[in-house]
């Protein structure tokens, strides 16, 4: 499996063409695919098309971006021109964007080359991947257990090296636990920090775009090129793009890492393996202390509250009257609207609708809504005092190891509680990277680090360093 | 009506802003155009797209409150307003709720003379619906509907008032007042006619004397004064029937039908819509410095009450003629660029509202409508000024000059109409009539005054209307009485 520069460079010297590149790479990945389930479209003609216009350019001697010719999964809920776009969900089913969402027009500018469109819980909403409405994405590392969600397809496919990168969305969690349940590296940037022009909104003041690769570097390439300030999104940061890259080696001796107790609550082996990384920080030069988020337990239900409220109104598009799949046996348009999403909408969705409408429901607003507002300014606090004496935060990505397909759906509360060591960080808006830190029962364990606003460069770094000094990224699963 | 009753009116008035583009996209706000020609996936709501606030609309809102005597707070926000209805791309509309844009004005009225103030609550802004178009006649008689969203996102401002209205008359007038000050300071057509403005009627009637207000009504969609004040007379009766009948109001949503002439249910206070609404999540919160609302105070135009002032003190015209020079922005403005060059209001007025207004009137035209320069009616006031015309040949002139947009002094060289107020060749005519006309000449003489009279007028029609009136009496007299 290649890293972006080597790529890059062998395309450059002419070892290999972005022709045989991709070719090679679309053979692997309709094999593993089918195993798989990672993909709800594969772009083999662009991609090809694409491909040949690359080694055009290198042929008559044009410069190409460093992504030229690199192969690279996109999430299903971000608009891509002319490429079907679901969201994992029937009621978009055989919906074609007619625009390219920001990050798309940032990774073909490079030269990108899309291979399809990643499987994911519909509408983003799951933590299983198990909720999209066209077929489970099991993980590389064990086929019968899930690849963590929503963005699971994009997790899994990068972690069976199907693609170079991909790109998912992070609400509460969907880049980093599936990252961590596949054993890749995904960053979660800092609310406004990457456009959400063209991401398919579940919840917008928590989504946000983020990159997922096999290891840092080739992270923090991707994550340098798709952000930076956007004019069409009116939340995103007034700042340039990252330069993770130039900084990913610094020395992180004397880095003051904080470890939140209420984060270690989980499963014993996620625990272990987590405290080994830990003493290798130290080991590295870092200074280790244990700390404490104090409002961690009002997290879950603040997010599911604000994450469902909002989605109840991003989602209340999906009607039946303009795209996307409609109901034609009904007689007037009320009951057209209604059944087409009664129909349409899974049942995962549908229950956050609903909790979301509620919350939002006259005389109901503030005992839920409001109040959740308020834990989300509490928890903003709490990390504002912890990165008062630490440089970042390292916990788990999640409380236990991939769990059985199948496991947990039937029990929504279990899959919630699974959300815990995730969701905390999209309601405070900061950055936080996943990366693996070990394997248990042969299963990858995710490590979690976080940083203040915009400090996306330096988390690179301290995933870098960290991924320097061992060798869980080399490793690749054998799926069967 | 039942004089027993007062009536309680509040109003909310919907304007459209006149920025180039929508409220949240580049889409053009032209009226009119082929359905869905001035729609992107942003104003489409086409999945994942995102607004981004017009900051015009913004500047327009502030400008708006500042004219209306409103506050205008540092911080405001948008809001999503939650409700399904295929006119709408998102199935909420972004609007304001707890936060607008400016609050706590008024406005001025005059009826019959007397002059009222109405509060007005709040000023929000927000985007506009599509516009569906059914196949038949009502909603309930159509096979299909179709729907254009050329219109959606085009930027609103709701203007609520305060229950301070207490008659139909009053209502007129309080849309009348507002229409004029939106005109003034430039950020509304207000065309009654392409829907531009439009207003809800908030309608109840209580006992005279009574505290507490009487259960109300909301009209919806009255789009003319003609409508807006009928639906009130309308409801006022309707209501007094009920309550005389021993009935209660029901707290209602109603529907002015224009054809039939009167109020019909929509929906009940039950059937209300919860709008749920929450603070829009991909907007940030707007934030005005002192300094920005401060600029936009001091860009202020000068607002129609204190026009009229000027014009009365200044000016000397009277309250009539003022009231008729600001009613319409245009034309202050027109009578103002006159002004500069004519030192006689009166003068300009007098042409403005008269020869000038009629030949408008009689070719359908309006003041800005009218291809006539601001130049060239302050060179037709001139030219009688300096008596080189006459008011006769004034009013040939004028339609040659509304018909063509040619300046007077052309028209009057094209057709020599320069006015004679040359002695020597007025003496020469007034010869021949006199010689021409000997039996009127001795009427004169005979002592019947009247006799000059139709002299002048020979003399007038021999020189074809050109020789100036004020000399030929003269003259005449002189050469009669010698
Ligand atoms: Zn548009």
């Amino acid at each position: 499996m290649g890293k972006i520069k080597d790529i890059h460079n062998q395309l450059l010297n002419k070892e290999i063409s972005a022709v045989e590149l991709i070719k090679e790479y679309l053979a692997n990945l309709k094999v593993s695919e089918n195993k798989l389930g990672t993909y709800l479209a594969i772009t083999e003609e662009k991609a090809i098309a694409d491909a040949l216009a690359i080694d055009k350019k290198i042929s008559n001697g044009e410069s190409i971006g460093l992504l030229a010719g690199i192969p690279m999964g996109i999430k299903d809920n971000i608009s891509t021109k002319g490429i079907i776009t679901t969201c994992g969900s029937k009621i978009l089913e055989n919906y074609k964007p007619v625009y390219n969402a920001t990050v798309v027009n940032k990774l073909y500018h490079e030269g990108g080359i899309i291979l399809g469109k990643c499987n994911m819980d519909e509408f983003a909403m799951g933590s299983s991947s198990e909720n999209s409405a066209y077929k489970l994405v099991r993980n590389p590392w064990d086929i019968d257990r899930v690849p963590g969600g929503s963005s699971g397809g994009s997790a899994a496919t990068v972690g069976a090296e199907e693609v170079v990168f991909s790109l998912g969305s992070d609400t509460g969690g969907s880049i980093r636990q599936p990252a961590g349940f596949c054993g890749v590296a995904g960053m979660k940037p800092t609310y406004g920090r990457v456009s959400r022009y063209g991401l398919i909104a579940y919840a917008s003041s928590l989504d946000q775009i983020g990159p997922i690769a096999k290891n840092v570097e080739d992270c923090a390439i991707v994550h340098d090129i798709i952000s930076g300030y956007d004019k069409m999104d009116s939340t995103s940061a007034n700042m340039p793009s990252t330069k993770s890259l130039d900084n990913i080696n610094r020395d992180i001796k004397g880095l003051r890492i904080g470890v939140p107790k209420e984060y270690f609550g989980g499963d014993e082996k996620v625990l272990k393996t987590l405290k080994k990384a830990l003493a290798k920080f130290e080991e590295m030069g870092a200074i280790v202390e244990e700390t404490s988020l104090p409002h961690t337990e009002y997290a879950l239900p603040a997010y599911y509250i604000i994450a469902s409220a909002e989605a109840s109104s991003n989602l209340a598009r999906f009607d039946g009257v303009r795209y996307g799949a409609r109901d034609f046996d009904q007689n007037d348009v009320t009951d057209m609207m209604s059944v087409t999403r009664d129909k349409f909408f899974g049942k995962e969705v549908k229950k956050r609708i609903m909790i979301g409408t509620y919350a939002l429901s006259a005389g109901y607003y503030d005992a839920y809504y409001l109040k959740a507002l308020k834990v989300r300014t509490l928890l903003k606090r709490d990390f504002d005092e912890a990165f008062k004496k630490y440089d970042v935060l390292i916990t788990p990505v999640a409380p236990t190891l991939p769990f059985k397909i199948g496991e947990n759906i039937k029990d929504s509360i279990t899959m919630y509680l699974g959300d815990i060591c995730t969701v905390t960080i999209n309601l405070v808006g900061i950055p936080g990277i996943a990366i693996p830190c070990g394997f248990a029962d042969g299963l990858p364990v995710g490590m979690q680090i976080l940083g203040k606003p915009f400090s996306e460069e330096l988390l690179f770094n301290v995933a870098h360093r960290f991924e320097q000094n061992n060798d869980f990224h080399l490793r690749k699963p054998e799926v069967k | 009506m039942n004089n027993k009753y007062e009536v309680v009116i509040g109003l909310e008035v919907h304007v459209e802003l006149k920025t180039a583009t929508k409220i949240f996209c580049g889409c053009k706000t032209t009226f009119g155009g082929d359905p869905n020609t001035h729609v992107c996936p942003i104003c489409l709501g086409l999945p994942g797209v995102l607004p981004v606030v017009n900051e015009k609309v913004v500047e327009y809102g502030v400008r708006t409150g500042l004219a209306i005597n409103a506050k205008v707070p540092n911080y405001s926000k948008f809001d999503r307003k939650n409700y399904y209805y295929p006119d709408l791309t998102k199935n909420f509309q972004t609007s304001q709720f707890d936060l607008p844009i400016c609050e706590n004005g008024y406005l001025d009225i005059e009826v019959d003379g007397v002059v009222k103030r109405i509060g007005i609550t709040r000023a929000h802004m927000e985007e506009d619906a599509g516009k569906l178009v059914h196949s038949g006649k009502t909603i309930s008689s159509s096979n299909s509907s179709n729907v254009d969203y050329n219109r959606v996102g085009v930027p609103l401002l709701e203007i609520v008032s305060e229950p301070d209205i207490r008659s139909s008359e009053e209502a007129k007038a309080y849309v009348e007042a507002l229409k004029m000050i939106l005109t003034y300071i430039d950020v509304s057509d207000c065309k009654m006619e392409e829907g531009s403005i439009r207003a809800d009627a908030n309608v109840s009637i209580r006992l005279i004397g009574a505290k507490e207000f009487g259960t109300r009504t909301e009209t919806k969609n009255l789009n003319s004064l003609k409508a807006l004040q009928k639906a009130i007379e309308y409801e006022v009766e309707r209501q007094t029937e009920v309550i005389e009948d021993g009935g209660v109001i029901e707290q209602e949503t109603r529907t002015w039908d224009d054809e039939q002439g009167i109020t019909l249910s929509m929906r009940s206070k039950a059937d209300a819509h919860d709008y749920r609404y929450f603070p829009e999540p991909d907007l940030p919160p707007i934030i005005l410095t002192d300094e920005y609302i401060d600029n936009i105070r001091r860009l202020l135009p000068e607002l129609p009450e204190a026009r009229k002032k000027r014009l009365i003190e200044m000016d000397s015209l009277s309250v009539y003629d003022a009231n008729l020079v600001i009613a319409e922005k245009f034309l202050a403005d027109f009578y103002d660029e006159v002004r500069k060059s004519i030192d006689d209001p009166k003068l300009i007025v007098n042409y403005l509202m008269g020869d000038y207004y009629r030949e408008l009137v009689a070719v359908g035209l309006d003041f800005s409508s009218s291809p006539v320069s601001t130049k060239d009616f302050s060179e037709l006031l001139k030219l009688l000024q300096e008596k080189t015309i006459s008011g006769k040949i004034a009013k040939e002139i004028i339609p040659l000059m509304v018909k063509d947009g040619k300046s007077p002094k052309v028209i009057v060289e094209e057709k020599g109409l320069v006015q004679i107020s040359d002695t020597g060749a007025i003496e020469a005519i007034i010869a021949e009539v006199v010689a021409a006309n000997p039996k009127a000449v001795d009427d004169y003489k005979n002592g019947k005054g009247n006799s000059i009279g139709f002299l002048v007028g020979q003399v007038m029609k021999a020189s074809k209307g050109k020789a100036n009136p004020g000399i030929v009496n003269e003259l005449l007299k002189s050469v009669l009485d010698k």
